[in-house]
Parts: C-alpha cells; structure tokens; sequence
C-alpha cells in the first residue's frame, strides 16, 4: 500500500490554478523528490499535504487514512512531518530546548505540566543534536546559529517524533555546498523509518538522494518517474531549457 | 538586551539568574511594608491594593507574556467575580472565605474559558488583533450591561459587600487584609511560577514565537491557548474579589476596558513574561499615581505627567523596568535537564 497518494488535487488562489488536478503516489521508505521552474505549485502541493493549505478538490490519503480537510495537529498526529522553507526554529529558546519541544510533542496537558519527560527525553534529544551535529551548541540559543545550522535544526526537530513521512521544502535553501553535501548524508540513514518528500531547486542535490521523481509545471503533473526516467525525459528538459 | 543585562547574563556563555534575586527582595519588602507603614491605614490599603492588582497584573501576563494572548479584557473576569461574591454577600449572606475565593475563581475560570472558546477555538487561527478587540469588546459590554441593571446596584454599583470571614473572624482593612491577599498572592504566583517552569511553559514560550510550528509539530495550540486564558481568567477573578471584600465596593468601572488597559500597563511598565515584573510594574505605577495625586502643585495634570512616563517606558524601554536587569535568556527560561543541570 502507498504511503501518500495526492489524488486530482486542486488548488486555486482567486484567479490563479496553483494546482490543477495532481496526482502523486509515495512509497513507504523512499525519498520523492518535487522539481519544476519557480511557481510551478511544489511549495503548494507540499502544504496542501501538511495541511497549510486545504485543496479546493480532489483527496489525500496518507497511510490509508484521508486526511484531506485534517488539521495540521491531525496530520502531525497521524505521522506527517514538515520543515518549513522559511526557518522556523524558535530562535529564543536554546537548540536544546526546540528539540525537546518537539520531542514531548506527543504528551497529554498534564504529562506536560508535570514535566515527567524531560529527563527521560535527554537522551533523544542529545541522539538527535549528535546526528545533525548540534550537539556541542544544545545550550546556544537557536537563533545564534548560522543559517545552515537552523536548517539542520528544524530537520533534527521535524524527524524527532518519529514520523512516517516528512515532508521537506528546500532544506538546502542558503547552504554552501559542503552544507549541502553533509545535509544529503545527515538524510541517508531516515530511510529504513521514514519517507520524504522533498522540494528542492538544487537539481545535483535531487538526483543524488532521491529515488523518484515529480516534476510539476504550471500546477500540473509534466512527468513522473525514477530519477533516470526523469533525466531522459524530453518534456522535461523542454521546460528546463526553455524556462530555467 | 541592554548593557546591564548584558554584564549581568554572561557567566562564561550562560545565564546568571537575577530573577531569584529580585524575588526574594520583592518578597522581604511585602513582609515589612505593613510594619514599616506602622499606622498610616491609607499607605496599608494602598500597599493592599497593591497586592491584590498585582494578581490582575499576573493574570494578564500568563496570557500575553507566556502564550502570546493579547486580551484587553482582564478586568471583564476581575469584575464579574468581584460582582458575584458581593451577590453572595448580600443575597444569600454568604461570605466566608473557602467558599467564595473558589467561587471567584470558578467565575472567572468559566467566564474566560467561554469567551475563550468563542475566540480561539476557530477553524482558523485568530489574530492577535482579533483576540485583543473581542477581549476589549467583552469587558466593554459587560461594563455597559451592568451600568443600565438595576438588580447589581446599575452605575452605583454594589456597595457595603458583606466583610470575609474565615470563622467567626472577619477581615477589615488593614494588616490582616494586607497579609491575606500576601498570602493569596503568593499562591497565585507560586502556580504561574511552575507553570512557566514546566515542560508546559515550554510549549506556551513556544506558541508565543511561532504558533504554526507548534501547530505542525501536533500540539493543539489553540486549545493550549484557552485553557491558559481560562486559568488567567481563574486568577483575575480570585483578585476581583478580594479587591470587593477589600473597598466593600464593586462597581462597573471594575470590569470595563479602563482597568483592562491598566493591567496591561502594569505588565509592560514592570516587565511582561517574568511575572515579577508585573508585580512591580503595579506597585510602581500605584504609587507614582498616588504620590502624583497628593502634590498640590500637580494635582490637576498628574494624569498626564503618569500618561507621560507610562510612554516614555513603553517607548524606550519596551521589555520594562526588569528588561534593564533581566536577559532574555533568562526572561524565556530554559527546560531541558541539560541546562538545569549545569546551571
């Protein structure tokens, strides 16, 4: 069973088809990449699945469960992970403290008011700023970091309560390329857990993390396949010579 | 953060924590104010009020300080409370003290959970401006409601609300009544203390950040946002109707947008999101405004001379008296064992 299909999705902003008519199937474990020219409807197909935005038709199955008019809360619930394009880590509390907030996430109002978790948290949280690097800044305020580092940030909260699918919107966004390198290989080792999907305007990036492959024009399906498939595909490279 | 601040927050790289410190001054000056005041009944009720709209002033900053609600309608909870123990005073000849400080609470806790739910229960995340004008509108109306209704004393108000009573003994203005609303005082702060303290402090210094993060990482913010609102409406009633029990008065200017707005004043002069700084931001701007108002050649502009200095400090000083010597670092908290640990 697919874990994601986006079926005939429709999306307008007054007069503007943002979407029109998508479809999208994503496999469990594997790493979906979005590409097309600037508003071509990738951010907006990717909130239109986390929940940002509410299609106007069409439906959203995700793990066998529509959650076409869910709630972010919803979907977050259901295993639906997203990084934001813009940052949006929370820049006055530590690096520690974000991932934390993410972590205890799943507790009830008064598990939280307790504060029961926090120590039995520590030593994810600790993992988690170990894997992307942070741990020597837990105690920096988030807002301290370079740009690149608020990157892996939000990624390290957004995969910290284990989702099934995490949906990234240019994580790479303002990285130098060794940045952009080590982010690749700090996604590698989600994909025994955890799907992506991922919009992106650095093709190199693309073609080495991801599996398959939508590409999106004018709020519609151009092409869709593996990445080789993609690579080879004489519609695609129209639009990108033409348009990029 | 200012250069004071500054000096005072570096501790190779971590927060040195003033706020402890100005508690425990905060707290020594409540404990000898009434006997430093001796006989001078006017300074002990002053310093009573004091106390007792610093709670009004706490209520508000667990809503705009911690979580990020701008209501301009404390005082609707502060009233109505103060409105239904004088009620119970007079209809029922009720006043003893285990049965309606719960009640006032239960009031207001009821009464901002139902606008709350009004306001920040949506489909669609409110604005700030949005929750501010409703909370406003709320305190206003009910403010007019209760100024045309002849049953709760209509533009007079309820006068002679019958004393609280613990027992058999009554309490009067004075140092009894001072040391009460001490007590009640520091119980209230004591819980919005380890609230803020707690994991749950942690999401509520979250939403006021970036509340469509929270919202993406399954925290149901708006209902976290209520049941906040809800809890500081619980606490501006408890102190409407001590404030009652105090004037033996309660009137329609006690829920209307004038105290809604000095509250919020309250916590912007002292400090918003430390809940101390509330506190002495009520027992400075009380005091100022009495002292101003007992100097003959000032007595018919001393408003404006207090207007003046309330917007020098909203201007200039926009984290309040404490933001001079509390660092945001500190004024946000830290939540993880890590930090505490090595703090």
């Amino acid at each position: 069973m697919a874990l994601l299909e986006v079926r005939n999705v429709g999306k307008s902003f007054g007069t503007l088809r943002a979407l029109d008519g998508i479809d999208v199937t994503v496999e469990p474990g594997t790493f979906h990449g979005l590409i097309g020219p600037n508003g071509s409807g990738k951010s907006t197909l990717l909130k239109a699945i986390a929940g940002a935005h509410f299609p106007d038709s069409g439906s959203i199955i995700f793990n066998g469960r529509d959650i076409t008019a869910a709630t972010p809360y919803e979907r977050s619930r259901a295993g639906l992970s997203l990084k934001f394009q813009i940052t949006a880590v929370l820049p006055e509390l530590s690096v520690y403290d974000n991932v934390l907030l993410a972590l205890q996430s799943g507790e009830s109002l008064w598990s939280l008011l307790r504060s029961r978790s926090r120590k039995i948290l520590h030593g994810d949280i600790m993992t988690a700023l170990d894997r992307f690097r942070l741990a020597d800044r837990a105690d920096d305020l988030a807002g301290e970091l370079s740009h690149g580092q608020q990157q892996w940030l939000e990624i390290a909260m957004a995969l910290a309560p284990r989702p099934r699918l995490l949906l990234l919107d240019e994580p790479t966004g303002g990285m130098s390329p060794e940045e952009r390198r080590v982010t690749g290989e700090l996604l590698q080792p989600i994909r025994s857990h955890c799907a992506l999907v991922i919009v992106e305007h650095d093709l190199d990036f693309i073609k080495d993390i991801c599996d398959h492959l939508t590409v999106l024009d004018q709020g519609k399906v151009l092409d869709d396949g593996t990445v080789a498939q993609i690579a080879q595909s004489r519609r695609v490279q129209e639009v990108y010579t033409s348009r990029v | 953060m200012t250069a004071v601040a500054g000096l005072l927050a570096r501790r190779r790289g971590r927060a040195l924590r003033v706020l402890p410190l100005i508690e425990i001054g905060m707290l020594l000056v409540a404990l000898v104010t009434p006997f430093v005041l001796g006989e001078r009944t006017a300074l002990v009720t002053l310093a009573t009020n004091v106390l007792i709209l610093s709670m009004l002033a706490i209520s508000f900053d667990l809503c705009w300080g911690m979580s990020g609600i701008m209501s301009f309608g404390q005082a609707l909870f502060f009233g109505v409370a103060g409105y239904v123990i004088a009620l119970v005073g007079r209809d029922l000849e009720f006043s003893h003290i285990w049965g309606t400080l719960p009640l006032a609470a239960v009031t207001g806790f009821l009464l901002a959970g139902l606008l709350g739910a009004f306001l920040l229960l949506g489909r669609r995340t409110p604005t700030v401006i949005f929750v501010a004008l409703g909370t406003l509108t709320g305190s206003y109306a009910a403010e007019r409601l209760v100024s045309g209704w002849q049953y709760v004393g209509a533009g007079n108000g309820l006068s002679s609300v019958k004393l609280l009573q613990a027992g058999s003994y009554e309490f009067v203005e004075g140092v009894e009544f001072y040391f009460l609303a001490l007590g009640v005082l520091l119980l209230v702060y004591i819980a919005a203390r380890i609230l803020k303290g707690s994991q749950l402090g942690l999401v509520l210094a979250g939403m006021r950040q970036n509340e469509e993060r929270l919202a993406f990482f399954g925290y149901r913010v708006q209902l976290f946002k209520a049941l906040v609102f809800a809890q500081a409406g619980a606490v501006a009633g408890i102190a409407g109707a001590l404030y009652s029990y105090h004037q033996g008065f309660i009137g329609p200017g006690n829920m209307g947008p004038g105290l809604s707005t000095t509250a919020v004043l309250y916590c912007l002069f002292g400090g918003t999101g430390t809940l101390i700084g509330p506190v002495i931001g009520t027992a400075a701007v009380e005091v100022i405004t009495y002292l101003l108002a007992d100097i003959d050649a000032i007595k018919r502009i001393w408003p404006i001379l207090l207007g003046l200095v309330l917007l020098a400090v909203v201007m200039f000083q926009p984290k309040g008296i404490l933001g001079i010597f509390v660092s945001d670092r500190e004024r946000i908290g830290s939540y993880g064992v890590r930090t505490e640990g090595q703090e």
